[in-house]
């Protein structure tokens, strides 16, 4: 017994160096059956190399993260009743004493804001959309919108780390990172998770590279950033004066000589190093052609909208998502600042949906075209939702909204979930009347249709097993097709 | 017959069942170092890591999740009658046959078998199994865990090698060495010992003039005067600074959304003056804890309660006070448990801990030393941010100029830090169901050490922070100097002798060398926790100064370098990846201290994340000098940090860190062909060699040297030369790319004529040397 396993060991070995070669994605944890063995990790950590733990409904995410918190109630939440009683207080039956964020828990009044947007019924599930969504209530037959989404943070950072990391504080590592270290990538010239930024006019709040971050993982599983301009990924670029074949030589030059230490130390660190060399090598061809919107369709600009031309907005992060999952980027994430309207909703709301709203069907679209939204999930959402009371002065026309964690909508498409409008909130929009979806459930469900089980998905560091689900999250199986 | 827990019915898949038999078989190879029949089998060692992992969880010290009113963590409970089966008994010693346990564990009935399927927690392997056979038949005796015992001495074991140790430290290695076969490498190159102690000792590389100087000398104690000096080097406290800024969660700004900045910096200078005056360590942590409360405080000594108030800091609009307050408590607790007694006592936040004896109300007593502290949860938003919140300590220009020196800038106006102090009127504890700000219970807990690592004794120690400080660094506290010694032994070796090195409980792993880590605390405080004696120690050691070179041998019967048989190879850390390109091309400023700086980086990094609040919105690039100073300085916004230093692994500095990742991945590779401080560096080296007399052999061969410390091989030498040949005739016939190869870089250009041909050729000559593998490891 003994014998064969020490054979398998060295076959493991072999591998692994083999597996260096096949780039990023290939240092999923799939592939680290072998280094594992030589890390002194526990078998519980090779046990989760069964992954994915099953047949997956979605092979690759991508999520418009709509940073700063969207007002569900302009958008989604339809309460008629909100516009009947426009200026009165919000009833304390309907309040019952929850903890309100130091902005408006001073105020001597809470007046109900209804919206001042129409809205109409889309699709076969007849759900609501305001005027300011018009594209993407086109693709309402696409949707699973959940409108039951609550979480326990109330300010912006910990409600966003906990969407992103499934804690409030503490370094732990994103969903795509989690995903990264599970699945990898398809694709052996580009990162598993990246990560692409944008912003709008409205009131912003900011990202931190914390929410990208690999925690207690290994850094390949960062997400790595993507931004506009000449240089899509840091440090990708040579300078002028190295041209493509310069730089070939010099990695021949490097490699040979690392070669020749190879033989005299012979540390098979080395041998990696040569191949991350390579990658990187790779790396530069195939990122610039993603990265390119030189050569787009008229078709696809069209869809888009012509700011998809211009980098660095949400169109253009948009088009690029979809091109990197195409690709094979296990994860797309993106952020959208500018939703946080504690005033002048209406018009900050409205800039919004102008830069997003077109952007994220066509995405949804686009997938479809191309028969790539069966095994792509497309999640759109922010960190938590507004109050339907007014922060400030209420006008006629004129309103802000604070934070609301107890009720909020998200929508998801494509990858392995039913469309249709899940669970209700009350008629002041304010809690939730059936079907709760917390946080924890949705990153379960996520990772459900990726094919994996949470509560096997495990890490263990500094003594304990880690999960992107903490020890709570239940699949929400009715949204699942 | 019931059963401990309540039976839930579970399938198991059939790829929870392969995996369970891939899994075996793999322990099975991992385990037959196991022991042999006559030899005892140990609680600490062979029972109780299996308990934790598998048992505790529902059988362990967090008292709402025990199962079926059994616990395994203490013998009497473990002992007793089962409370849900009649008539039998979890553990009889002496017999295993009786001991319900080994049923359990045995078991292959989803409804019997321990640990339940739905745990997730894989079945004991049958080494396992017949190690707590034989445990239980043996007498099952418990045993305090390791790490909460004072250490002592021991003798040192006895060696047949006794020409090999250099001092106490290899004895220890040996024995273990010659325990497995094993034996040491030869003892390394000049070259190599020269780079390894200097990166080591300074996190700095020899300059070429110092590579030569040490080269140079042949008298007998060559190495052990080169130690010497190294230690007197102010690089050293910089290089020792590092290691603490990563557990004290040192950085530039508040971090949270707007991340304005705030001036911790003295901080910072203080950490580093104190490890190069070589202040002893338990002043060290004294000050740090309570410098404030000391009976002759001075400013100096309440700068360093800053330690506590790195973490982070809200100014987002509308928070709750009492929430952050409580969570900057939290952290404080966090970090002095991770850091200083290296706990994970945060798990008791919310609960019981699961493995260690820390229960919710151990924690309380804990934090209760910070909830007394003035500190407010919150002062406003980043509209009126202030570069520190309260409590402060002003330092004057006069303060600088008088006694703190040390805190260098050319600012003259008070600077400002946050430090502790505490309220006049102490505020109460009380536990926190569920560990949440605003559900406080009405049990109320005074200010309390963690007893079930050492008795709180109130008579000798007052129930603040001064009592806490005196009783973390009383000789008896069983962690204290073993958590320290291990840091420094990891920062060199790459590894701890604890390799959870910021965790000693139950969970964490238990110390490869045990007797050798025993020693050295003990000895280390027989020294009077002198940290450059310990420093010393070990790079004088003969474990330390073997070479690295890798034997087939080695490889295949210690991948993991366990018994120390070569020295083992480390890429740089992130910080010595940029001070030793700075070094070799000459370009490093050695200024010590002051505010944190900014060079070159990425645009747009900070740009594209910022709320558009507060001053560090945009990225303003330094200039000049301030473009070489040691990566320390570099400025940490905490939700943007500087991305070169990220790419090698830094720690992003939110939270305590007690050991940083090592990876080898594409973006570094990209990093060090494409950073500009690289492609300047390489560009004046080039320039500067290039100004000589010597052939273009010579001069190659002095950048290879200033580069990878050693001569080059012939293979390499004749691999440069033509390379660089073949661009030197490139650039003679481009002048403008010529030119362009050499503008990079602020650095102003060179005023004297020079060959700017050869120059060219040379840089990316040089930048090759610079991506070697063996230019960024300590070997």
């Amino acid at each position: 017994m003994k014998e064969f396993l020490e054979h398998g060991l060295n076959q493991n070995r072999r591998k692994f160096l083999s597996k260096m070669s096949l780039g990023i994605g290939g240092l999923a944890l799939g592939s680290l059956v072998a280094p594992g063995l030589f890390e002194g990790k526990t078998e519980d950590e090779l046990f989760a190399n069964v992954l994915p733990h099953f047949a997956p409904k979605a092979k690759r995410v991508i999520y418009l993260f709509q940073n700063g918190a969207p007002s569900q109630l302009d958008l989604f939440d339809y309460k008629p009743k909100l516009q009947s009683m426009h200026g009165e207080d919000l009833p304390a039956s309907i309040r019952m004493g929850q903890r309100l964020t130091g902005m408006t828990a001073n105020q001597a009044k809470f007046p109900l804001a209804g919206t001042k947007f129409n809205f109409s019924q889309h699709g076969q599930h007849g759900a609501w959309f305001s005027e300011t969504i018009p594209h993407i209530a086109s693709i309402a037959d696409d949707l699973c919108i959940v409108k039951t989404m609550y979480t326990e943070a109330i300010n912006h950072d910990p409600a966003l780390t906990f969407f992103q990391t499934g804690a409030q504080v503490g370094n732990r590592p994103s969903m795509g990172s989690w995903i990264s270290y599970g699945l990898g990538s398809e694709n052996k010239n580009l990162p598993a998770f990246c990560v692409l930024l944008s912003k709008g006019k409205g009131n912003g709040q900011g990202v931190y590279s914390k929410l990208w971050n690999n925690g207690f993982l290994d850094s390949i599983h960062q997400g790595v950033q993507f931004t506009s301009g000449e240089e899509p990924v840091k440090y990708l670029s040579d300078p002028s004066f190295i041209q493509r074949e310069d730089k070939r030589a010099m990695l021949d030059e490097i490699a040979s000589l690392n070669e020749a230490s190879y033989k005299e130390i012979g540390d098979p660190e080395i041998v990696a190093k040569i191949q991350q060399y390579e990658l990187s090598y790779r790396m530069q061809m195939a990122v610039p052609e993603i990265t390119s919107l030189q050569n787009e369709p008229e078709s696809i600009v069209k869809m888009y909208g012509p700011d998809c031309l211009v980098p660095g907005t949400y169109a253009a992060n948009c088009l690029l998502a979809r091109k990197l999952s195409e690709n094979g980027v296990r994860f797309v994430q993106l952020y959208h600042q500018g939703w946080d309207a504690h005033d002048n909703l209406p018009s900050q709301l409205e800039g919004q949906c102008k830069d997003v709203d077109q952007a994220s069907a066509a995405l949804v679209k686009d997938l479809k075209q191309r028969g790539l939204l069966d095994e792509t999930l497309v999640i759109w959402g922010g960190e938590f939702g507004r109050t339907n009371y007014c922060q400030g002065a209420l006008a006629k026309d004129n309103y802000g909204r604070d934070h609301h964690p107890r009720c909020f909508t998200i929508w998801m498409a494509g990858g392995g979930v039913k469309p249709g409008v899940h669970g209700e909130t009350d008629d002041f929009g304010y809690n939730i009347n059936t079907l709760p979806v917390h946080v924890h459930d949705f990153h379960a469900t996520v990772m459900h249709l990726m094919g994996i089980n949470h509560e096997e998905f495990t890490f263990k560091h500094l003594g304990r097993r880690y999960r992107l689900t903490d020890v709570a999250g239940n699949v929400i199986n009715e949204i699942i097709s | 017959m019931k059963n401990w827990i309540n039976k839930k019915t579970i399938t198991i898949t059939a790829i929870l069942l392969l995996a369970i038999v891939v899994i075996w078989g793999i322990r099975y190879f991992a385990l037959s170092q196991s022991n042999a029949d006559n030899e005892i089998v140990s609680y600490n060692r062979d029972i109780r890591p299996i308990l934790s992992d598998k048992c505790f969880t529902c059988h362990g010290p967090d008292v709402k999740k025990v199962k079926a009113e059994l616990r395994l963590d203490q013998a009497a409970y473990a002992y007793a009658p089962l409370k849900k089966s009649k008539g039998k008994f979890a553990i009889v010693p002496g017999h295993p046959e009786l001991s319900e346990l080994i049923t359990r564990i045995e078991s292959t009935d989803p409804k019997i078998m321990m640990p339940l399927p739905e745990s997730h927690l894989t079945p004991l392997s049958p080494e396992q199994i017949a190690l707590f056979k034989k445990w239980i038949k043996q007498g099952a005796k418990y045993e305090k865990h390791w790490a909460f015992v004072t250490p002592v001495k021991a003798k040192l074991p006895s060696i047949e090698n006794t020409q090999w140790p250099s001092n106490e430290i290899d004895h220890f290695i040996l024995a273990a060495m010659e325990k497995k076969g094993f034996s040491p490498n030869e003892e390394a190159s000049k070259n190599a010992l020269i780079k390894r102690a200097f990166v080591d000792i300074t996190g700095l590389p020899p300059t070429h003039q110092e590579y030569l100087q040490w080269t140079n000398n042949n008298q007998a104690n060559w190495y052990q005067q080169m130690v010497k000096a190294l230690l007197k080097k102010p690089a050293y406290g910089e290089k020792m600074g590092v290691l603490w800024l990563d557990l004290a969660r040192y950085a530039d700004s508040y971090g949270f959304q707007d991340d304005n900045i705030r001036t911790q910096w003295p901080w910072r200078d203080w950490v580093i003056n104190a490890f190069n005056k070589n202040m002893s360590y338990d002043q060290f942590l004294t000050q740090q804890i309570a410098g404030d409360l000391l009976p002759n405080a001075t400013k100096e000594s309440i700068l360093a309660t800053a330690f506590f108030r790195n973490h982070k800091y809200t100014e987002e609009g509308g928070v709750i006070e009492e929430e952050y307050r409580v969570s900057y408590n939290i952290d404080k607790t966090k970090t002095y448990g991770k850091a200083v007694l290296g706990v994970t006592i945060e798990c008791a936040q919310c609960h019981d801990h699961k493995y260690d004896p820390f229960s919710a109300k151990d924690y309380y007593q804990l934090y209760g030393f910070f909830n007394i502290s003035k500190e407010k949860g919150y002062e406003g938003d980043v509209s009126i941010s202030t570069p520190a919140k309260n409590p402060k300590l002003f330092i004057t220009a006069d303060d600088r100029k008088n006694f703190l020196q040390y805190i260098n800038t050319k600012d003259t106006n008070t600077i400002e830090v946050a430090v502790m102090g505490d309220s006049s009127k102490p505020r109460p504890t009380y536990i926190l169901n569920r560990g949440s700000y605003d559900a406080p219970s009405t049990v109320e807990v005074k200010p309390t050490a963690l007893e079930s690592i050492m008795p709180f004794d109130t008579t000798k120690y007052a129930r603040n922070r001064l009592g806490l400080a005196g009783w973390t660094v009383n000789k008896k506290n069983p962690l204290t100097a073993r958590v320290f010694v291990n840091f420094i032994w990891q920062e060199i070796f790459g590894k701890g002798i604890v390799k959870t090195s910021g965790d000693y409980g139950l969970q964490g792993e238990l110390p490869t060398h045990p007797e050798l880590l025993d020693w050295l605390a003990v000895d280390f405080m027989e020294h009077n926790w002198d940290i450059k004696y310990l420093v010393e120690k070990i790079v004088t050691s003969s474990v330390y100064k073997q070479s690295s070179e890798i034997h087939d041998k080695q490889l295949e019967k210690d991948p993991d370098n366990v018994y120390y048989s070569r020295s083992p190879r480390i890429r740089y850390k992130a910080e010595i990846v940029r001070d030793f390109i700075l070094t070799s091309s000459g370009l490093l400023n050695y200024t010590i201290g002051g505010p944190s700086v900014k060079p070159y980086q990425p645009k747009g990094v900070w740009e594209s994340t910022t709320s558009g609040r507060g001053v560090l919105a945009s990225y303003k690039q330094d200039h000049n000098n301030d473009l070489y100073r040691r990566g320390l300085y570099t400025f940490i916004k905490l939700t943007a940090p500087p991305p070169s230093m990220m790419i090698f692994d830094a720690s992003n500095r939110d939270q305590c860190e007690a050991k940083r990742s090592s990876t080898n991945t594409p973006l570094q590779a990209l990093n060090m062909l494409n950073d500009p401080t690289i492609l300047e560096a390489s560009r004046v080296m080039a320039q500067k060699i290039s100004m000589g007399n010597e052939s273009l052999e010579e001069k190659i061969e002095k950048a290879f040297e200033s580069i990878l410390i050693r001569p080059a091989t012939r293979f390499e030498k004749n691999k440069l030369i033509k390379y660089c040949e073949s661009q030197l005739s490139v650039y003679q016939q481009k002048p403008a790319l010529t030119k362009e190869t050499l503008a990079i870089g602020e650095f102003a250009q060179p005023t004297r004529k020079y060959n700017e041909a050869e120059a060219a050729a040379l840089m990316k000559t040089i930048l090759i040397m610079y991506n070697l593998e063996e230019a960024i490891t300590k070997s």
